[in-house]
């Protein structure tokens, strides 16, 4: 393990057993209070049938996948829009022209200083408009911004060689900017664009605080039930696992880009064929 | 402008409960992150792995989620206790992860050959530890714990959606009392870049006076 390079020397035998015996007490450690917190599930009655019962239903199951649903429909609009106001706003930061590199440079820091709720709560309070679109909107202003964050900051990171040799070859701005430094800076940054998308997914949970039908809305119904004896734990044992796994897929998939870019494409094993009587060898003269 | 002038106190004591929660879950939050980070470095493996699966399972949860959990599911295990130390919970728990990932990346950063060095010295674990790793890791830290806890000051608006007293939650009275909406908001934004701004201020002081650029 390199972490724990810096930290350690390579132990010993007498710290070798010293370590086990760390680990069997640490484990012991949480065993016990993991033990303490299913005791205290099943002690509160919280695996009771009755608690359950609900997730039996068709109506209930399809009230919570309607949610689901909602969720990913309010992701994927929020992703698609926040994509776009990152571009157009990475744009206006690197405007030769300075007003709009100013206003475009207010607009993101303004939106990336304020909580993504504030504009959310500004959006539905103060505008009227549906939950969806309040969300929405708010998601896409924050995300937006941080995405022409990273955008800008994918394109500055392009060598500067290559925008003085696209120059050089004649191509115009806009041509150097599309062709040349957009494709490699944002090639170099989808790792970071997608765990912003990330970012993206789990606010869409904000929607619930503005009475939007998503997921947490769906199990809030459900979690207030007094036919089922309000099962609020069993809820949330249904709910956090897709949620977190939801996201972790999606981080998963960040961490995959990230590590194929890391692969060189020099340093790559090639297929070379086999070594035969008639092939030629290097300084060879045919 | 009436909005705030005639509304000063209620301004002022949302202002105070988002200032308390950031404080609160600040502390809470180091606390936490740096015993993870420890824990995620340690030798012993069940530690390791305990360390890892809080860091991944909070790092992929939605704060809503979080908070609905504890606000509402506490309750049901026998703990009661005010909403604000419930949102600080929540709040801790949530940004500790992120501190966690913060202070393990800041102890990367020390190049090996720096804790060779001390130990080829002869310095004990502890020596290696409080004078040359930890100080290096402390400085690469600040810009990052910095802009996490920017993050928990914009997060601790979702606490007001859940009773507690807090800044966003201002907008609730003023619009019954039939205040301009608009106006009433552009104070609220006032209100967080005051906090965001005062929490990048004092890193830029600690980094100005601690860090060191390498």
């Amino acid at each position: 393990m390199t972490t724990t390079a810096v930290l350690y020397d390579v132990p010993g035998p007498r710290t070798v057993r010293r370590h086990r015996l760390y680990g069997v007490i640490a484990t012991l450690v949480l065993l016990a209070l993991i033990g303490w917190v299913i005791y205290l599930l099943v002690d509160t009655g919280q695996f009771a049938y009755r608690k359950w019962m609900p997730f039996e239903y068709v109506g209930i199951q399809e009230l919570l996948l309607r949610g689901l649903a909602n969720t990913l429909k309010a992701f994927a609009l929020a992703a698609v829009l926040s994509l776009a106001l990152g571009a157009v706003l990475a744009a206006g930061r690197l405007s030769d022209h300075r007003p709009v590199r100013w206003l475009a440079t207010l607009v993101v820091e303004f939106f990336r200083a304020m909580p993504v709720l504030v504009m959310i709560f500004f959006v539905f309070v103060a505008l009227k408009v549906q939950p969806l679109p309040a969300l929405v909107t708010g998601l896409t202003l924050y995300n937006g911004s941080v995405l022409a964050e990273v955008f800008r900051a994918g394109v500055a990171a392009v060598d500067r060689g290559q925008r003085e040799a696209a120059y050089s070859l004649g191509l115009r701005k806009t041509q150097v900017m599309t062709y040349v430094l957009v494709p490699q800076g944002v090639r170099a940054m989808l790792p970071a664009i997608i765990s912003q998308l990330v970012v993206a997914l789990k606010d869409t949970s904000l929607g619930f605080l503005i009475t939007y039908e998503e997921f947490l809305h769906a199990g809030k119904l459900i979690a207030s039930n007094l036919d089922y004896d309000l099962p609020f734990i069993p809820v949330v044992m249904v709910i956090s696992p897709v949620y977190i796994g939801m996201c972790m897929l999606l981080s998963w998939c960040a961490n995959w880009v990230a590590k194929r870019q890391r692969r060189s494409v020099k340093t790559e094993k090639v297929r070379v064929a086999p070594p035969g009587p008639g092939a030629p060898l290097p300084g060879d003269t045919p | 402008m009436d909005v705030l002038t005639q509304n000063f106190s209620l301004y002022g004591r949302g202002l105070l409960g988002t200032v308390q929660l950031t404080v609160y879950a600040s502390l809470l939050a180091l606390a936490l992150g740096v015993l993870m980070a420890a824990f995620r470095v340690a030798p012993v493996a069940s530690l390791r792995a305990f360390g890892t699966a809080w860091v991944t399972v909070l790092r992929n949860t939605p704060l809503t989620l979080l908070f609905f959990a504890v606000m509402l599911g506490l309750p049901r295990f026998g703990l009661i206790l005010p909403f604000t130390a419930f949102a600080v919970l929540a709040l801790g728990c949530y940004t500790s992860a992120f501190i966690c990932e913060a202070v393990r990346s800041g102890i990367n950063t020390v190049p090996v050959g720096q804790g060779e060095a001390a130990r080829s010295l002869g310095m004990t674990f502890e020596q290696t530890l409080g004078a040359v790793v930890l100080p290096q890791a402390f400085r690469a830290v600040i810009p990052p714990v910095g802009s996490t806890l920017i993050a928990l000051a914009k997060n601790s608006a979702i606490a007001g959606s859940f009773s507690v007293t807090e800044l966003l939650g201002t907008y609730k009275p003023l619009n019954e009392m039939g205040y301009s909406i608009i106006w009433s908001f552009v104070w609220i934004a006032v209100g967080y870049l005051l906090v965001t701004l005062t929490i990048s201020a004092i890193f830029t002081v600690l980094e100005k006076r601690w860090g060191v650029p390498r």
